[in-house]
């Protein structure tokens, strides 16, 4: 028997330019805040801009976290999300609605009892719905992603007339619950408190949603399964069951994120959902599709933007995402953060 | 000869040969078969649209992309017409001018598109078509002073294409301006139909099947897949805002409603999904079919909701607002069981 031959690996440190290249994504947001500011020059505007671009980006990250994961787990884009963020948005202001004595009360406990039970509300049905919307609509065309927009967007239709159907055609306006109202004054600048309610609530999303994928073994067999499924699958995991429990999930997200957007809207219409799926494109584009960080860098990079230009330059701000998308796609083609596949 | 014209892509059923000379028929002598003004709108806009989803055909059937900024090129080559004619006063040189800018306009926008999105991923085009398509759709309503905002533009085009030119009469119909405008709309629909039935069947064509069935394969023959998607792409974006200015031509009218709105996207999806993704013909019945049905199914369903009055749920579903979501439905189940549509059923069915 012979010895086994020398075998000294070489570890080298990852060079600067390396790592900055992998940290440059998350530098992107302090970068653009800082932008902004110097762009914006008085603080108190700064501020009130950052938090409600903050605010805004947490909600559409909520919305597109479960889009990014639905294609990277098993390459299904579904254009019908747009519908669950509608369908969440209907039956949470519903119970809302019809909780008067919750929501008037100055009392924030109350209100936030009646806006947490909104959102149950909200997340169970829609994610019933897109347990069914799979069953029916998304898993006979596995596999054609040209079948898949074709289904998916005729889901979409379906679902925002039965909307029309049973809460009628017109738009619904909604007070905020009482506490939620009006806002506090941090260093001179305004800050509504309904919108640092909603940077807590989804960060709170994005950080349960990173300990689930990080550290337990259900986000073990969905990371592994976004990057190489059919060897999980080989591994004896039915990868199956657990697009289904991921595709429900999302659903029940998207609900969330439609009851938080009717909440900061004031107003909700059947065709908000479908309004908010560009934005929810837009950004899981950019992230790079399949992949939740780079999902969240996206949304607060859009929410930001759409902020911050709408205050500089109001006639900008229409094209000002699509602007950062471009930008974004000539840096990294696929995206900041593309999911690695092996395929 | 006939098999030239058509680029040798004949029928092949004999039932489909039927429908499509009766389509032609109806539309060569519709001012004379079915006179009145609603009958001549119904026509004209089942010409326009024939060529508008025939372009979109050449996307979604034969290259296998799917696109969601259709009606922003549609919308394009309108807004070309209507501008032209707004600034550089009443005359076939304005239309021509517009119609032209339109469609170089249309393919650089595509060409741009196509570069940033189809280079990586095909999926990504539907995604950033449909990001697109609704910014410019704002951007339209908002930039009143240049494209008059919601309210859209009316303009005048040359006399001789409106209903105040009258020229006698012909088999009891009164001729007029409004007959020649048709004839306008007719002839260049039928030219440009005639042109993408070329296209599709030529060698470029073919190609663009190989990659619709598999891109892997026809890179590693050796064709520029990227190349060949975005040359089908500004082909698709021109013929389209072609078809545009033909409507802009027709209606005397722009608005964001009749040439930007997503419903009209849906529209032209439907119409593809029903005659048949992947053959020319399709387009043709698609369009027909959808169109005869947008202007009467309406109607009939609000018959069936008076009919309903008193039951539960029924009356609301057959409201006449909501036959989007029958169409919806119709649209998903034809996706499912007939795929190749109505051209696919008849040419298998031989």
């Amino acid at each position: 028997m012979t010895a086994a031959p020398d075998h000294a690996p070489t570890m080298t440190r990852l060079s600067a330019a390396d790592r900055l290249a992998k940290a440059a994504p998350f530098l992107l947001v302090p970068v653009l805040i800082l932008a902004g500011f110097l762009a914006i020059g008085t603080t108190s505007s700064w501020l009130t801009l950052t938090v409600s671009g903050l605010a805004m980006g947490m909600m559409i990250f909520v919305m597109a976290s479960g889009l990014t994961l639905v294609f990277g787990l098993m390459d299904v884009i579904n254009f019908g999300h747009g519908a669950f963020v509608s369908l969440g948005a209907f039956v949470g202001i519903s119970v809302l609605l019809a909780l008067p004595g919750w929501t008037a009360e100055p009392s924030l406990a109350l209100n936030l009892a009646a806006v947490l039970l909104a959102i149950a509300c909200a997340m169970v049905l829609t994610g019933l719905s897109g347990w069914a919307f799979e069953r029916v609509i998304v898993r006979p065309v596995y596999g054609a992603h040209l079948k898949q927009i074709l289904v998916t967007v005729g889901g979409l239709i379906v679902i925002e007339q039965l909307i029309h159907v049973i809460w009628g055609p017109d738009e619904i306006f909604l007070n905020r619950p009482e506490t939620l109202q009006g806002a506090v004054t941090f260093a001179g600048a305004a800050l509504e408190k309904y919108r640092i309610l909603a940077v807590v609530f989804g960060l709170a999303i994005f950080l349960a949603m990173r300990l689930i994928l990080r550290r337990t073994k259900i986000g073990l067999i969905v990371r592994a399964g976004v990057q190489n499924g059919q060897m999980v699958e080989s591994l004896g995991y039915r990868l199956r069951l657990v697009f289904i429990g991921v595709f429900v999930a999302g659903s029940a997200l998207a609900g969330l994120g439609g009851v938080m957007w009717g909440l900061y809207q004031e107003v909700i219409t059947a065709g908000m959902g479908e309004r908010m799926m560009i934005l929810v494109f837009i950004v899981v584009i950019i992230g790079g599709l399949g992949s939740v960080e780079g999902a969240f860098i996206g949304a607060l990079l859009v929410g930001l933007m759409q902020n911050y230009i709408a205050f500089l330059e109001p006639k900008l701000a229409l094209i000002s995402n699509i602007g950062l998308m471009t930008a974004i796609l000539m840096w990294r083609p696929q995206g900041m953060m593309p999911v690695v596949k092996a395929k | 000869m006939l098999t030239a014209i058509l680029s040798g892509d004949t029928p092949r059923s004999r039932i489909l040969t039927v429908l499509l000379l009766a389509v032609l028929v109806c539309l060569a002598a519709a001012p004379f078969l079915f006179p009145g003004v609603r009958a001549l709108e119904t026509a004209a806009t089942i010409c326009i649209f024939i060529v508008l989803v025939a372009s979109y055909d050449l996307l979604l059937g034969y290259t296998g992309i799917v696109s969601f900024a259709h009606t922003m090129f549609f919308g394009l080559g309108a807004y070309g017409v209507a501008l032209a004619s707004t600034h550089l006063g009443r005359s076939w040189g304005a239309l021509l001018v517009g119609t032209a800018s339109g469609a170089v306009a249309a393919a650089v926008l595509a060409l741009l598109i196509g570069l940033f999105s189809l280079r990586v991923r095909a999926i990504f085009f539907a995604m950033i078509t449909l990001a697109v398509a609704s910014a410019v759709a704002v951007l339209v309503s908002q930039l009143f002073e240049i494209t008059g905002g919601e309210d859209g533009l009316t303009y005048q085009i040359p006399r001789a294409l409106t209903p105040a030119f009258r020229f006698g009469e012909l088999f009891g119909v009164n001729l007029n301006g409004r007959i020649i405008n048709y004839y306008l709309v007719f002839a260049a629909s039928l030219v440009l139909f005639l042109l993408l039935l070329r296209i599709v069947n030529s060698p470029f064509g073919r190609v663009l099947q190989a990659i619709r069935e598999n891109d892997f394969r026809a890179e590693a023959i050796g064709y520029r897949v990227v190349w060949y998607r975005t040359a089908a792409t500004c082909l698709s974006a021109a013929v389209a805002a072609l078809a545009g200015s033909l409507y802009a031509i027709w209606l005397r009218y722009v608005g964001p409603d009749t040439t930007l709105s997503f419903e009209i996207m849906l529209d032209i999806l439907l119409m593809v999904v029903i005659g048949g993704m992947g053959t020319m013909y399709g387009a043709v019945l698609g369009a027909v079919i959808f169109v005869l049905a947008q202007n009467y199914l309406q109607s009939l369903m609000g018959v069936a909701a008076g009919a309903a009055e008193g039951l539960p749920v029924l009356p609301l579903l057959l409201d006449p607002n909501r036959w989007l979501m029958w169409l919806g439905i119709l649209f998903i189940l034809s996706v499912y069981f007939f795929p190749t549509g109505i051209v696919g059923r008849l040419r298998s069915g031989r």
